[in-house]
């Protein structure tokens, strides 16, 4: 997977719940759980330096 | 009633000898022996007990068939009784070990026909490892050189098997050097949860049967691997197309594995792959002959590179995984589901949710002047909470509401449901209307897509 961007997202509640990505060119919202593999693959991302903005 | 007491008794000429007159009741007391002494008795055409007949064997007067019964009749087979087959024989249908009550196999859209995310996926190279046909991943590893392939889903069919759709990949920028490390394969992954019937890791682990219709132009050496990723653990083997662009029917036998168990869980636990290219560190060491800590080596011996040539081709379609060891002569026929059933299985890894224009997605409210909020539900539960995948350019979606509309371009997924049935997704950015006004959210342009992926 190519991670172009990747930035915190909040739902209503005003908690984090997600991450906002581009990856292989697709503009994805993934959930922080584990078992999806985009979010496995941007943990991967932010291991080699990679950086998570904060969410807005 | 008179007694004649003799101790044989003969024709008096020839060698008939009859014994009353028609209409006459022979009887042969309780607790009398008749002892036949040839080794067979001419009976009459029926022979009627209303109690029990014991034997050892039934057999065809002539011929090799016999009939039991007639149409109607029921037979019944007690409690506790046990029909065995000895092994070999056909006819039975269903085994003890392929016994799978409301269940499906283990592939999941194994004639090809499902294709969410689309019908072509062109020019796929380095870094393009991806879904394909629905469940199918084309998947590449090391250092993936300059080779390119498209995968299609095609017409192109074993002829009479109940096929329709196959998956074809062709080469579309050749790789004759190939680096050492690299690798790359169409694979199925399976959930562990799935596979806790082989019984992988005890004593009384399952065989597995893989079989599929495959064909190339191609004639050399294909190998495959099967990887318990749980485990860390290898089966490979190969299979060689007999003649070039000839559909044929592969059949591949996996031996049990006493080690390592499956993890009881929705991750990826076993990975079949074909593969289409391999480099020395992938092919340099020997297949396996049963399950091995996984060597990289073995992975691919003896593999012909398919992306020698803009010519060549490979299909595949009508893929079964079977829980046991069969011949081409005992498999179980192939498990062809509804376009329905084959659909919501495939639902469970991806859902595609719109694709195209003036289709409906889900009804919403504004959660503020500036914010609108809807909850999804997804058509089957998903594997695992899934990414939202937004595809289009601009005001791609509408939310009609209050007699009128309001275009926006973005949705982000907020939570899921328990068992992931249902998702909430907002825009917060990009509408302005009245809170607490509802209206239902559309697609508004031809390139307007929306995807939930929870693959493996």
């Amino acid at each position: 997977m190519i991670i172009s961007n990747a930035k915190y997202t909040k739902g209503i509640s005003g908690e984090v719940t997600g991450v906002s990505a581009t990856i292989n060119g697709e503009s994805m919202s993934i959930p922080l759980d584990l078992s999806n593999r985009h979010y496995a693959e941007i943990l991967k991302w932010v291991e080699e330096g990679n950086t998570i903005e904060e969410a807005d | 009633m008179s007694t004649l007491n003799v101790d044989k008794v003969d024709p008096s000429t020839g060698t008939d000898l009859e014994l009353g007159t028609s209409g006459d009741t022979v009887t042969v007391p309780s607790g009398v022996g008749l002892t036949l002494t040839d080794s067979t008795l001419l009976l009459p055409t029926t022979i009627t007990s209303t109690t029990e007949v014991k034997t050892n064997k039934i057999s065809p007067a002539t011929g090799a068939a016999f009939a039991l019964g007639d149409s109607g009749d029921t037979f019944t087979v007690p409690s506790g009784a046990t029909i065995v087959n000895s092994g070999t024989a056909t006819g039975f249908g269903i085994t003890a070990a392929s016994f799978r009550p409301n269940a499906k196999g283990l592939i999941i859209n194994g004639d090809c026909a499902v294709a969410q995310r689309g019908t072509s996926f062109a020019t796929m190279g380095n870094g393009d490892s991806q879904y394909t046909l629905d469940r199918f991943q084309w998947s590449e590893e090391g250092g993936f050189g300059v080779a390119e392939l498209t995968i299609t889903q095609d017409t192109d069919v074993p002829t009479g098997q109940g096929f329709a759709k196959s998956l074809k990949a062709v080469c579309t920028t050749i790789d004759t050097s190939i680096d050492s490390n690299t690798i790359s394969y169409i694979t199925q992954k399976f959930e562990g949860q799935n596979l806790q019937l082989l019984k992988k890791g005890t004593a009384n682990a399952e065989k597995l049967t893989l079989s599929f219709w495959a064909k190339s132009n191609l004639t050399g050496t294909f190998t495959m691997a099967f990887k318990d990723t749980d485990n860390s653990r290898l089966y490979s083997t190969s299979y060689s197309p007999a003649s070039a662009d000839t559909w044929e029917k592969f059949i591949v036998n996996i031996p049990a594995d006493t080690t390592g168990a499956f993890t009881d869980d929705n991750a990826t636990s076993l990975a079949v792959d074909w593969n289409l290219q391999a480099g020395t560190d992938k092919s340099d060491g020997a297949l396996t002959t049963a399950w091995e800590a996984q060597a990289e080596g073995d992975r691919a011996v003896g593999q012909t590179n398919f992306f020698s040539s803009t010519s060549n081709d490979f299909y595949i379609t009508g893929i079964q995984l079977e829980v046991g060891e069969y011949t081409s002569a005992t498999l179980p026929p192939f498990q062809h589901e509804s376009y329905g059933d084959n659909l919501a299985r495939c639902q469970r890894y991806f859902y595609q949710c719109c694709n195209g224009n003036d289709q409906e997605i889900t009804g919403a409210w504004y959660f503020s002047t500036s914010m609108i909020l809807g909850i999804l539900e997804l058509p089957v539960p998903m594997r695992s909470n899934p990414t939202l995948a937004v595809g289009g350019t601009t005001d791609q979606f509408i939310i009609w509401r209050d007699g009128g509309s309001d275009n926006f371009t973005a949705l982000t997924r907020d939570k899921s449901s328990n068992f992931n049935t249902r998702v909430s997704i907002y825009n917060n950015n990009q509408v302005s209307g009245t809170a607490g006004q509802a209206g239902c959210v559309r697609s508004a342009h031809a390139d307007a897509s929306l995807t939930f992926d929870a693959e493996l």
